[in-house]
């Protein structure tokens, strides 16, 4: 009876209880604001910066925002150490890309096994992701060291090797990139891990037994079934790691300096060299730029042929 | 002659029998159902013939062999499972041709196979498309076919309708029925669901906790269940069983009539006192209590809805009766025995 009385008395519309920050157009905005200044500020910015600089004749001692077009291009081409970079940058990074990702397989097919302490194995093999790189690298540098290797002692006490021609791990043209490809596939590794047991967890247990039920042996469901169903997970981790490791310097830098004889110079180290450590900010830009539109085309065309097979 | 056998199968996993000493013989040719609550084992069961599993002791023979150590490929056997498990990146027909991939069929041969079992089961125009571009009755379908083109010596069904609704449910259970009697092919048939079971099966065995319970065409399960187990599980409401003597006294709600439906001689007169009433649609279920007996759950009568129902109101008592030979007995462990009475004589 009240309830009905109260209803039917003409009644004061009622303060909203919801205020501006319940508002949907006011939240949404307000919680992307911070993702976006930090794109614009920290990758933006810098990014146009440098592609400025690389058509510049902008030097640290000479500071001139003089337009030159093409020019620094043509030069860091004409020289033959930028050639021999950008060889040592395809070899180091497709080495690192398959042997990280090869060895990042192996290990997801043995953690997806049942035994004892598999959840520690699985905690452990994320190790070489969390120890900052600078440390492990250091660490590395005392593994390949010209007198105290670990390496090199392991090999002499298991008589693989003449004491008397200890090799040179960071010190020999050759032995130089085998040592960065390797530091460099082992910081992939864990990723390699993390990206294949995602996709093997995956695969529909149903699928799997199906396969078995269809005849199909071990190598048949694992190139015909399951690498096919996990491809796409496995190209973003490709185009990923590439692209991490075309731009990484911090493996190199800190193992040989790109040496010796800039044997294993690659482009983010010769950049860091020419731009920063010579001053030709100019120069620098260009060498580091000079794949970007390649890599731009690569991740498009592979990114469209990954939708396609969504569809 | 037998063309799957299991010897006593046990499956332990952890501290759980998830079989428990299964001993069951599937005819050539003979559609088996095997029927049984969630987790009664039966999936692990398939696994176990199938190949996919290794059963913890017991033996597994296929037409008169034991398997136990062959691989799943090389036993024949095809199986399609509840969710299907097609493979997502491959077209239909790719899906269809897998199994004679793997078995080196020559392309032409795979061609006209996979046309032959796309027409049988009526997805020739489908063969272009990806598992995910399917309805659930289509990828069933899909399933099936992968299944048939080989000519596997057994098929194993894990609950292949369970994911479709009810309607098509319906249908593609006689689809089955039939598809099955055309490929005369041995077929060992999954399901929770006793109707799946009672119209389908040509035998059914029932299951429960890893246990066979009772083996026997769907109308001896019905009519003559093996113990109160059995009886409960089949019947919608299930067989009414009451205490009696030690033992519990059994009948079904289709036979527990008001007395004035009945006539004739050998009736057991029972007082019965309906709490509540069901009308669904075809059929009226009434809910309640006997006079004299002890129940777990109520007693359940089911009468055709088109009777009229003179006098029979809730929150009364009536005289209600079952044909003696309705009537079943079970002792103190839940096995069906004769009557009392005729245990006396
Ligand atoms: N791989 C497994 N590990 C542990 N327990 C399992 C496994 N598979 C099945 N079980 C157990 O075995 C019992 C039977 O399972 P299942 O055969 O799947 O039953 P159903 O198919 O009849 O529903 C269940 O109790 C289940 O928990
Ligand atoms: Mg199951």
């Amino acid at each position: 009876m009240s309830a009905i009385a109260e209803a039917a008395a003409p009644r004061r519309p009622p303060r909203s209880r919801f205020t501006t920050f319940d508002r949907l157009e006011v939240l949404g905005p307000l919680f992307i604001i911070p993702a976006i200044l930090y794109v614009v500020v920290l990758v933006g910015l810098p990014f146009l910066l440098a592609l400025y600089y690389s058509v510049s004749a902008y030097s640290i001692f000479n500071p001139s925002w003089t337009f030159v077009g093409l020019k620094n291009f043509r030069e860091v081409i004409d020289s033959e150490i930028f050639r021999r970079t950008l060889a040592n940058t395809l070899i180091f990074t497709i080495s690192a890309q398959i042997i990280g990702l090869l060895l990042g397989k192996i290990g997801a097919m043995l953690l997806m096994q049942e035994f004892p302490g598999r959840r520690l194995a699985r905690a452990l093999i994320v190790l070489p992701w969390a120890v900052p790189v600078s440390l492990a690298t250091l660490a590395w540098v005392w593994m390949f060291d010209s007198l105290y290797s670990v390496i090199n002692w392991t090999l002499v006490a298991a008589g693989l090797i003449d004491p008397a021609h200890r090799p040179q791990w960071l010190g020999q043209e050759d032995l130089a990139m085998i040592a960065v490809v390797t530091v460099h596939a082992w910081r992939l590794f864990p990723f390699g891990v993390v990206i294949f047991l995602a996709g093997f967890t995956s695969v529909p247990q149903d699928v799997l037994d199906a396969a078995t039920i269809d005849g199909a042996g071990f190598w048949r469901r694992n190139y015909q079934i399951i690498l096919p169903i996990i491809a796409p997970i496995i190209m973003i981790a490709l185009i990923f790691g590439t692209v991490f490791t075309f731009t990484d310097l911090s493996v190199v830098y800190l193992l040989t300096k790109g040496g010796p004889i800039n044997s294993t110079q690659v482009l983010g180290t010769l950049a860091f060299q020419v731009g920063i450590l010579s001053g030709d900010v100019a120069h620098g830009a260009a060498i580091c730029l000079f794949l970007f539109p390649f890599l731009l085309v690569a991740v498009i065309l592979l990114l469209r042929s990954l939708r396609r097979r969504e569809i | 002659m037998a063309a799957v056998v299991v010897k006593d199968l046990r499956k332990v996993f952890g501290d759980v029998a998830a079989l428990d000493g299964v001993s069951l013989s599937v005819r050539d040719g003979e559609f088996l159902v095997l029927l049984g609550p969630s987790g009664c084992g039966k999936t692990t069961f398939l696994r176990i013939i199938a190949g996919l599993e290794r059963q913890t002791s017991g033996d597994v023979l296929i037409n008169d062999e034991i398997v136990n150590d062959i691989t799943p490929r090389a036993r024949g056997v095809a199986m399609v499972f509840q969710s299907y498990g097609l493979y997502p990146h491959l077209t239909v027909a790719n899906n269809i041709a897998f199994p004679l991939r793997t078995q080196g069929t020559t392309r032409p041969e795979i061609g006209r196979k996979v046309e032959w079992a796309a027409g049988l089961l009526g997805i020739d125009h489908l063969l272009h498309r990806r598992p995910r571009q399917l309805s659930g009755g289509e990828r069933q379908r899909v399933a099936l076919a992968r299944a048939l083109v080989r000519n596997p010596t057994v098929f194993l069904l894990d609950e292949p309708l369970s994911n479709l609704d009810a309607k098509l449910r319906a249908s593609a259970r006689s689809e089955l029925k039939q598809f099955q009697q055309k490929v005369a092919t041995t077929t060992i048939y999954v399901t929770h669901d006793q109707v799946e079971a009672m119209g389908m099966g040509d035998r059914i065995a029932v299951i429960d906790h890893g246990k066979l319970r009772q083996v026997g065409t769907p109308s001896a399960i019905y009519d003559h269940p093996a113990d109160d187990f059995v009886a409960s599980f089949l019947g919608t409401p299930p067989m009414n069983l009451v205490e009696h003597s030690g033992g519990l006294l059994g009948f079904r709600p289709e036979h527990f009539l008001p007395r004035e439906m009945l006539d004739g001689a050998a009736l057991s007169e029972l007082l019965f006192r309906i709490d509540r009433m069901e009308y669904l649609g075809s059929e009226r279920i009434l809910y309640g209590a006997l006079d004299g007996f002890q129940a777990k759950c109520d007693v359940a009568a089911k009468l055709p809805a088109h009777v009229p129902l003179s006098g029979i109101r809730a929150g009364e008592w009536h005289k209600f009766a079952v044909r003696e030979a309705e009537l079943r007995y079970f002792d103190r462990d839940g096995r069906c025995t004769v009557s009392p009475k005729e245990q006396a004589r």
